[in-house]
């Protein structure tokens, strides 16, 4: 059965016809062409494919499209202002907190939602946080760092730079 | 200005933080079908009777095959890269490896059919009419269980299981040494399969052009030629001339990425066929069981000492599981990637390896992070911290006494290799003083009174990386050379594009690469594209695994911007009215010795493109360069890691403490990209050590890890900070002096963190305990001792 799902995503009106069993991130990446959230795996687990909706974190692959009529989404192309990196993106990319790319716009969707709810996390706290977030590669030790740094700036604290990196 | 040795912020970062990465399933071509491919529920069965035809019929299916529409049009199996041969002289046994199973499947996973619809749902539900009439038999998963009499045979071809029998050394030499041992240390350990679990899922695209004939595949692969030339040669019989291979951005391998998979062959041909593309994306439950696994091992080590507790014999026999099928580079890891390695960092004179390599109804198994490097470093070190307990000596201590001092090389092993570098005390002391390795005791009491077991464990370890000389390989068997090619071309206003056949799924290539070429051609990295991963683009290329990417790869680019500057003296020669003898290159200058007179590499580039006043007697016009690099020898990283654990005896926990890392890479680059790449390497050996662990019901072969629910993937809280230090040796054999850092972690923390358990673990009796090291695992093995300590 065929449905019309209206929502907002990144800020722009979206409208898509989809199968009931669509997921909202089968909507995203198949109907709307938005490829930066991913699939990791298909228990929930991974986190590879949070997104926002109406402010909160979600992985979007728990969510059917037809759920997110009337919602508004954000997703990673949505995050930066134009071509410049939000303060997070940019500290993943100071620390780096990435390494394939794969699970990066999870990791930032979902560090934007810690510190929306927690403004100054702990080191501790940043990890539990990412429970939820697998990342295969970094072994986390840049993306904690990176997250701390994000939240720093967020709060309009200029923190040291990471891995005393270089201007190129 | 060079930037070699700056942490420069990677190139690539932008696209993947602002979503713009080019994945293979964010790719979508004109017209595409998709392919779901229906896989055996069962280990070992018969297929009575295969009938697609509802399938066929259902709503959306554009075609359903099976293997034996496969066979009718002569497509080949997958095939094998290395042989290896028998203690006898004998090859291994070599099964055919079909595309799609016909008349037996052999793993739960193996694929039966593949069904092509106009979207994926449609393929999926018109799968579940397929009927499939299996006769069960009895499976065998596990490696030692597969060569007892009796055991199920996996292929009649192999009778009793067995691959082949391999060894490696001196068994006279190591039986005398051992008759004359002071002591022999004895152990029996196994080595705990992994899945690899790169966080993108293997995706294909098979694509063909009517109007040129030409096939197309885009594939999450490491190395998009060797897929080239492996299906085009041995499966489906294309020309490489009409076979391009993409492998866009790809997002992580492990190795896992390497090997030519089914599913790449079966859309490929089915595109061809259909003359649509064709998709195909595994969820996360078919990479469980359609990825290559890792490790699988079972081992029994002797370790003779003498009174002076120098190694004087090591003695390794080992069972290592294949699975069903025989993966692309399964052969070798278990031999000529571990054997090799285990003299370690030590003199041991005499040594002498066995290896069966066994079927199995299991997932193939492949390299896997390390391959075989992690395998060897875990039984050498586990040995060896056995061996110190024994003599109740230090461990630093008795690694110190048996070390290849550093003013011993080149030092030629026992088991084939030759070491050209290393200075294994220098790191072995960086990583015991960031540990405190001196003031551990203070420590351990301390946690005692908080009623906690802490234990410190090191190990050190020597991978051998930038594989590998081609003849070499050849002579072991290898059936693919393994150089590197590069192209260096400067356009005509002085920017470059530098074409690599190693490929980049998380390495940072396009940032280390781009400073390689900026400090020699003096370019800025804003001038330079690094392109990869494309057959149509890049001349050649052997990809990217066994941290090979800088030291052959970039050794290849070197060779490629000699080129460019040989000939670029010439242009500027002409140019200058000077003596190509007196042209001197520096920082992107063409100048004639001792004057001021100069050209740019860029005015140099433009004259080589517009060429009115150019050398036409002597040179070609353009500047454009490619250069093939086959390395002399392996690359010798090495170093040491120090795990600190605490364990709670109540419950098993085991929390990582302190974990430290002093390694030897050679020259670095990108002292940021090197450590992420250590970070890695770590979290997954940690992972091994005390998470992941592959598991099939011994019964029926079911695999019971078989998601994220199931299989403990190491994450952000499982793990602790890294503290990690380099101290450089260089390689002497390539142009850079350097010797990768990709695996690294992945070989020296598990025996590190199992040392560190078993250090932990000693007041109750204990002296050793398998991967993982689960709380589960750790409870149980307290319970069973505490009666023991008890009556102590």
């Amino acid at each position: 059965m065929q449905k019309t799902v209206s929502l907002t995503v990144n800020g722009k009106p979206a409208t898509a016809t989809v199968e009931g069993r669509t997921l909202l991130v089968q909507l995203l990446r198949e109907h709307l062409g938005l490829t930066g959230t991913h699939v990791g795996c298909d228990t929930s687990q991974c986190g590879a494919c949070v997104v926002h909706v109406n402010g909160e974190a979600i992985k979007s692959c728990t969510l059917l499209a037809v759920q997110a009529e009337g919602a508004n989404v954000l997703t990673i192309e949505g995050v930066a202002n134009g071509d410049e990196l939000h303060p997070m993106q940019e500290a993943f990319r100071n620390n780096h907190a990435l390494q394939c790319g794969f699970c990066t716009p999870g990791m930032v969707m979902s560090a934007l939602d810690l510190v929306k709810n927690n403004p100054k996390p702990t080191e501790r706290e940043i990890r539990e946080y990412l429970e939820g977030n697998l990342c295969r590669c970094t072994g986390y030790h840049n993306i904690v760092l990176a997250i701390a740094e994000g939240a720093a700036v967020m709060r309009g604290e200029t923190p040291a730079p990471a891995h005393g990196v270089a201007a190129e | 200005m060079t930037t070699i040795g700056t942490p420069i912020r990677r190139r690539e970062d932008y696209r993947f933080l602002t979503g713009q990465g080019t994945y293979t399933d964010d790719i979508n071509r004109p017209g595409q079908l998709y392919a779901y491919i229906l896989r055996s529920p069962h280990a070992n069965a018969r297929i009575n009777r295969l009938d697609t035809g509802a399938a066929a019929k259902a709503p959306g299916v554009v075609a359903v095959f099976t293997g034996k529409d496969m066979a009718a049009d002569e497509i080949g199996g997958l095939p094998c890269g290395w042989l290896i041969n028998s203690k006898d002289g004998s090859p291994m046994k070599e099964p055919p490896h079909p595309v799609l199973a016909v008349e037996r499947v052999r793993h739960v996973g193996d694929p039966v059919a593949v069904v092509i619809a106009d979207s994926l749902g449609q393929a999926r539900d018109a799968a579940e009419n397929i009927v499939v009439d299996y006769v069960v038999e009895p499976a065998v998963v596990d490696p030692a269980a597969a060569l007892k009499p009796g055991a199920p045979q996996v292929w009649p071809e192999a009778p009793g299981n067995v691959c082949y029998d391999w060894h490696l050394g001196d068994a006279a030499a190591v039986d005398a040494a051992m008759g004359k041992a002071a002591r022999i240390v004895k152990l029996d350990l196994t080595n705990n399969r992994l899945v690899p679990n790169a966080m993108e899922p293997r995706a294909a695209i098979g694509e063909f052009d009517r109007a040129t004939g030409e096939h197309t595949l885009y594939t999450t692969s490491q190395n998009p030629h060797v897929i080239r030339l492996l299906m085009g040669a041995f499966v489906l019989h294309l020309p490489e001339s009409r076979l391009r291979v993409v492998a866009p951005d790809v997002g992580g391998g492990f190795g896992s990425k390497i090997y030519h998979y089914a599913e790449e062959a079966i859309v490929t041909w089915a595109a061809g066929k259909l003359k649509r593309p064709v998709k195909w994306t595994a969820d996360r439950s078919e990479s469980f069981m359609s990825d290559a696994h890792g490790r699988d091992h079972v081992t029994h080590v002797e370790l003779g000492l003498d009174k002076d507790a120098k190694f004087t014999a090591l003695k390794v026999s080992t069972i290592a599981n294949m699975g069903a099928y025989l993966s692309t580079f399964a052969t070798c890891i278990p031999t000529y990637l571990y054997g090799t390695l285990l003299a370690g960092t030590y003199t041991t004179p005499a040594i002498y390896v066995e290896t069966k390599a066994v079927f199995t109804h299991t997932v193939p198994v492949d390299a896997y992070r390390g391959a075989g490097r992690p395998e060897a470093t875990y039984l050498l070190e586990r040995i060896v911290d056995l061996a110190a307990d024994e003599l109740g000596m230090d461990p630093a201590e008795l690694r110190r006494r048996n070390f290849i001092p550093a003013n011993a090389f080149p030092y030629q092993t026992p088991v084939a290799l030759q070491y050209d570098s290393g200075d294994y005390q220098t790191t072995l002391e960086l990583a015991t003083k960031a540990a405190g390795y001196e003031g551990f005791e203070a420590r351990r009491q301390e946690a005692a009174r908080r009623g906690k077991l802490r234990g410190i464990g090191l190990a050190t370890y020597i991978e051998a990386c930038g594989i590998a000389p081609s003849a070499v390989v050849g002579s072991l068997g290898a059936r693919a050379g393994l150089f590197e090619a590069a192209a260096v071309r400067m356009h005509p206003t002085g920017s470059v594009t530098v074409l690599t056949g190693s490929h980049s799924h998380g390495q940072g290539h396009e940032t280390t690469f781009a400073q390689l070429v900026s400090d020699r051609l003096g370019i800025p990295i804003e001038q330079i594209q690094i392109v990869h991963g494309d057959t149509a683009k890049i001349p050649y290329g052997m990809g990217t695994y066994g941290s090979r990417s800088l030291a052959v790869g970039g050794s290849a680019i070197v060779k490629a911007m000699d080129k460019i500057v040989a000939k670029g003296k010439k242009i500027a020669a002409h140019l200058l009215e000077a003596s190509e003898a007196d042209i001197e290159f520096k920082d992107g200058t063409f100048s004639v010795a001792g004057t001021d007179r100069a050209k740019t590499l860029a005015e140099v580039a433009l004259t080589a493109y517009v060429p009115h006043n150019f050398p036409h007697d002597e040179l070609e016009p353009g500047l454009d360069e490619t250069a093939f690099y086959d390395p002399k020898n392996f690359t010798f990283p090495s170093g040491a890691h120090i795990a600190e654990v605490e364990i709670d005896p109540d419950t098993g926990r085991l929390e990582i403490v302190n974990f430290t890392a002093s390694d030897d890479f050679g020259r670095i680059i990108n002292p940021m990209i090197v450590a992420g790449q250590v970070h890695g390497g770590l979290a997954q050996g940690i992972g091994q050590a005390v998470l992941e662990g592959c598991v099939f019901d011994k019964e029926t072969g079911q695999l019971l890890t078989g998601s994220y629910n199931d299989y403990a993937m190491p994450r952000a809280d499982d793990l602790p900070e890294f503290h990690l230090s380099t101290h450089v040796t260089l390689c002497t054999h390539n142009p850079l002096g350097v010797k990768g850092c990709g695996e690294a972690g992945a070989i020296g923390a598990p025996a590190a963190i199992a040392n560190a358990v078993v250090d932990a673990l000693k007041p109750l009796g204990i002296r050793h305990v398998e991967m993982p090291l689960t709380p589960e695992r750790l409870w149980r093995t307290i319970q069973q001792h505490q009666p023991r300590a008890a009556a102590e």
